[in-house]
């Protein structure tokens, strides 16, 4: 039986918007890349999407914006892991997100890795692999 | 650690139960002091197992479900079991989206899981987190299965109830559906109601019933649900309480855990004599050496396995 | 051509294929964005059994191949028109002023998300959203601050809305009544789509029946009182930007024309009625011919369609008319100003294809809402191709070319496969139900992420010629304040109204809507007294129920 530990990612779209192109092709070439993806749906308040990530035990949250509220919908994401006592889990996000606001983002801690469009999702698989070495280990 | 996690199931901790279930699910080291500690809390759940096509609406019963039994003021746990793909090992879990409106409902944990290659059934670790979410307290359990392969009918051997989806969709008659669903169903559903050929399910369904004759004491009901408005959702609701009276009343839960203890016992000891054969022969030289002997007709299987047991130290697995 | 000619065709092709064989392509994989292999000639071969008569005739003639009017641009140019919106009303009534004083001579109104998903800017759920994409609309103490010293008769408005396009249909007419303009003066489009939000966008609130019963209603209201509205755009553009192909495009958008088409039709209206002010709203993409190809079919596949199934009789149901925007998806964060160049290329295509609207997407247009030099220069774009490039001159210039009315032909077969595999699910509800279109478009973008990934693709700045630059800067910001003065805003308009008449008139619009009343009175008397657009949609809500998605990867 194959048991083995597997990276869970739960990728999930807070707010209004309902542009999941890029959230699917994601969430499948996570899964190509051997990785357990959870999926929320569309329009998920921060409450829902991280009480989401608790349930499932999941390693990190990827969040999908592109309706410009990244700026508040990240921070609380943070805030709301916190107090349940789930700051280890990771955070990264991608959309639209002028860089100011990215940079601003990473700074504050309110999320670990940002993508833009035109990322190759090797890049993202990487980053997870990297960022997840010591948890494998 | 595990102490902590323990604790923390015990005192309905979403966070640890949830830890729990991840720890079991990689067959980690503290996976049995984990479900030794917890069982005795086990026990008090009823267990539901929901089956059927993929497509045929499990996820929004599911969702229709949670909300009859929050009403009834019962906490519930819901683990949702999807493919893992065999070529990557990787999976979406995507059945929570039918259900997200509970999400914020303390009383509700929903748990998605992969098949993680266990050939397409219910896998051992499903089981063992129904227990986790026992053992959390949970009044009721609903398992929702892949809806391909063994474990639809592995599903009788977790769950209280075990309710069949069918869709009228497709015109397919339910002569011919896989033998042996029709069998398991204590309940069957009839969803997507709405649509035409809804009649000729349920009917073709109760005949197949009257065929089967009077082997089993409990003449399983047909429920026609559309989850799209909520109809007959009521009546699913109902149909599983009275098949639970009937359980208890007769007697027949009793019986049913109880065989269902005994299983698990023996399915423990397969599973521990397995993996202690396994361990000692794979890889071994004397192996090789017979399997090409058997290869070269020197030798036969049956003589082998003989010559193999002999040399196995089953000492291991009792500790 | 006689047989002699085509023989000697067929004998010169085979020469020249022996010989061009000696010489080595490159090794790019020869397809379109699209996925679509492509030749590497076409000749009178591949148009034979084409009809000048039959599948191109005249402009403005049956089936319209050529175009919709018999003058086309040589009459008038295209509308340029372009989508703008945000902040509140009275920030984007500037950028509106702005845009007309600059030439442009439609509006394009861009709502925020909570607006297009039916919540007050005070919900909850609209916390962070509130003026971020577009304009924050909640009352129509907004809508006369979006349009204020607009004369709406001398303009035409097209309103980017679905799922409550009701609501937002009724503020403008009850604006126009404010500025003394009757609505049969009014003239404009709602987007009003709601099958390709089920399908693509996904801004949905109801489930599919009651939604229709909505359009319908539309359409039944404006051919007595908004005769000149334009009652839905079917839209292929958020089917693209999905990331469908452009035969996928063509075929789902043209599918749900048909289904509204349908409709009507069940609601017992004359398909006569209401097919003139159906119009559609398409993408250009970056692929030249491939797109041009597109417009020309979908024009040719509608009117045969409206003729020979649906029996229109009015020859203004048989035409389709559309209006283009550029491909947003085509555009990169990386070397932003390339997008210029990107965007220039697909508004020639449209224009080819025979556009009645475009709008340029600016080019910083993948990082934030675009600034106003970024908007001028998109305008500007469309300036140069209608009086600098000469491709105004003459009409549909590309027709007779063997490549490009051989891939009309192909788009139009392609078309017809799958409105045959989309019946035998059904019709689009049932083929939504089973999830056959969001299957059919995620495995499309997965396999185009797949290709650029491999590098079969070619992205300019993104997976080839790759420059570390620094990001620009100077990006359009929302300020964050702009939420909490909108929260005032909808609060004080609920406390200076007359509340009981308000809920009156909701009570009677949620008592109308679990009947078959023609809703859109009763909706526009609630919008009159103030009534909010959160406050409407939930009355519709609680009686209609909420759609939800299926899990399609």
């Amino acid at each position: 039986m194959n048991t083995a530990r597997k990276i869970r990612v739960l990728v999930a779209k807070p707010g209004l918007d309902g542009h999941d192109r890029g959230a699917k092709v994601v969430a499948r070439a996570l899964r190509d890349a051997g990785m357990e993806v959870v999926y929320t749906g569309l329009h998920q308040t921060p409450e829902q999407v991280v009480e989401a990530a608790i349930q499932e035990d999941v390693d990190m949250v990827g969040l999908s914006i592109l309706s410009g509220a990244h700026l508040t919908i990240f921070p609380r994401i943070c805030e709301l892991l916190k107090e349940n006592g789930a700051e280890d889990i990771m955070v990264m996000g991608g959309g639209i997100i002028p860089d100011d606001d990215m940079q601003e983002l990473l700074a504050n801690g309110h999320a670990q890795a940002l993508f833009t469009p035109g990322t190759v999702t090797a890049d993202i698989i990487n980053w997870i692999h990297e960022a997840m070495k010591d948890r494998l280990s | 650690m595990y102490d902590k996690v323990i604790e923390g199931v015990l005192n309905k901790d979403r966070r640890m139960v949830a830890r729990a279930i991840s720890l079991i699910e990689n067959n980690d080291n503290g996976r049995t002091k984990i479900l030794s500690e917890i069982y005795p809390h086990t026990g008090n759940a009823y267990v539901i197992g929901i089956t059927g096509a993929p497509g045929a609406g499990k996820s929004s019963l599911v969702d229709c479900l949670l909300s009859t039994l929050r009403q009834q003021g019962l906490s519930v746990g819901v683990i949702a079991v999807d493919p893992t793909s065999p070529f990557t090992g990787g999976a979406i879990l995507g059945d929570r989206i039918r259900m997200q409106e509970h999400a914020l409902d303390k009383e509700v944990f929903i748990r998605s899981m992969g098949t993680r290659g266990s050939l397409g059934g219910l896998s051992r670790a499903t089981k063992e987190a129904v227990q986790v979410l026992d053992a959390a307290g949970k009044d009721v359990i609903i398992i929702e299965t892949v809806g391909v392969g063994q474990s639809e009918v592995d599903i009788i051997k977790y769950a209280d109830t075990t309710i069949v989806v069918l869709t009228p969709a497709g015109g397919d008659s339910v002569q011919t559906i896989k033998a042996g669903i029709m069998e398991i169903a204590d309940i069957f559903i009839v969803n997507k109601s709405d649509l035409p050929g809804a009649d000729r399910t349920a009917s073709e369904i109760s005949m197949m019933l009257d065929l089967g004759g009077s082997l089993r004491e409990w003449r399983p009901s047909i429920v026609r649900t559309i989850t799209l408005d909520g109809s007959g959702i009521t009546d699913m609701h109902k149909a599983i309480f009275e098949h639970r009276d009937f359980l208890e009343n007769s007697g027949h839960l009793q019986k049913v855990r109880k065989e269902r203890i005994r299983r698990d016992i023996i399915d423990l000891i397969e599973y521990r004599i397995k993996s202690t054969v396994w361990e000692q022969i794979s890889g071994s030289e004397e192996f090789d050496l017979l399997t090409n002997q058997i290869m070269s007709r020197e030798t036969d299987p049956y003589t082998a396995a003989a010559q193999i047991l002999t040399g196995i130290n089953l000492d291991k697995c009792k500790v | 051509m006689s047989h002699d000619d085509m023989d000697k065709i067929r004998q010169g092709k085979k020469e020249w294929e022996e010989c061009s064989s000696n010489v080595k392509e490159r090794p790019n994989k020869f397809m379109t964005v699209s996925s679509v292999p492509i030749k590497a000639l076409y000749t009178p071969e591949d148009t034979e059994g084409i009809s000048f008569q039959d599948d191109l005739n005249f402009p403005g003639y049956y089936p319209y191949t050529r175009g919709v009017q018999p003058n086309m641009y040589r009459g008038r140019l295209w509308t340029m028109r372009q989508f703008a919106g945000f902040a509140t009303a009275k920030e984007s009534n500037e950028r509106y002023k702005y845009l007309l004083s600059q030439g442009q001579t439609g509006l394009s109104v861009a709502f925020d998300m909570p607006t297009i998903m039916g919540y007050d800017s005070d919900h909850p759920r609209s916390f962070g959203e509130v003026g971020r994409v577009g304009v924050a609309i909640d009352s129509l103490d907004d809508m006369e601050t979006l349009f204020s010293d607009i004369p709406l008769d001398r303009i035409t408005t097209s309103m980017t809305i679905n799922a409550p396009a009701a609501v937002l249909w009724c503020l403008y007419i009850a604006t126009a009544e404010k500025q003394g303009i009757s609505s049969h003066k009014l003239g404009g489009t709602i987007q009003n789509d709601i099958l390709k939000e089920y399908i693509a966008q996904k801004s949905w609130i109801f489930p599919p029946e009651p939604s229709l019963r909505l359009i319908t209603d539309i359409f039944a209201f404006s051919s007595q009182h908004v005769p000149k509205w334009n009652t839905v755009s079917i839209s292929g553009y958020h089917i693209r930007e999905a990331g469908s192909t452009a035969v996928q495009e063509l075929a789902f958008t043209l599918a749900d024309g048909f289904a509204y088409v349908e409709a009507g039709i069940k609601a017992g209206l004359d398909v006569d009625s209401f097919a003139p002010r159906l119009s559609f709203f398409f993408n250009a993409h970056i692929d030249f011919f491939e797109e041009i190809a597109k417009y020309r079919a979908a024009r040719r596949i509608w009117a045969k369609r409206m003729k020979e199934k649906y029996g229109a009789k009015d020859e203004r149901s048989l035409l389709l008319r559309f209006h283009t925007q550029t491909a947003g998806c085509s555009l990169t964060a990386q070397q932003p100003e390339n997008n210029i160049v990107r965007t220039a290329y697909e508004a020639l295509g449209a224009v080819l294809g025979g556009t009645q609207s475009l709008h340029t997407n600016s080019m910083d247009e993948v990082m934030a809402l675009p600034t106003e030099k970024a908007v001028r220069i998109a305008l500007r774009t469309q300036q140069i191709i209608a009086e600098e490039t000469g491709v105004a001159n003459t009409i549909d210039p590309l027709a007779g070319s063997y490549f490009v009315e051989a891939l009309t032909n192909q788009m139009e077969q392609e078309t017809e496969k799958y409105f045959e595999r989309i019946d035998h699910f059904g019709g689009v509800l049932a083929a939504i139900d089973e999830g056959f279109f969001q299957q059919e478009i995620a495995d499309a973008a997965y396999r185009y992420q797949r290709e650029i990934e491999k590098k079969e693709r070619i992205i300019v700045g993104v997976n080839d010629y790759v420059t570390q630059e620094k990001p620009p800067v100077d990006l359009l910001k929302i300020d964050p304040q702009i939420e909490e003065e909108q929260k005032q805003r909808v609060r004080s308009v609920r406390e200076k109204r007359d509340n009981i008449v308000c809920t009156n008139r909701l009570e009677a619009l949620r008592k109308a809507a679990g009947t078959t009343e023609n809703l859109i009175p009763l909706i526009l008397d609630a919008v009159k007294v103030y009534a909010t657009e959160g406050e409407i949609i939930q009355v519709l809500r609680e009686v209609f129920g909420e759609y939800k998605e299926k899990p399609i990867f």
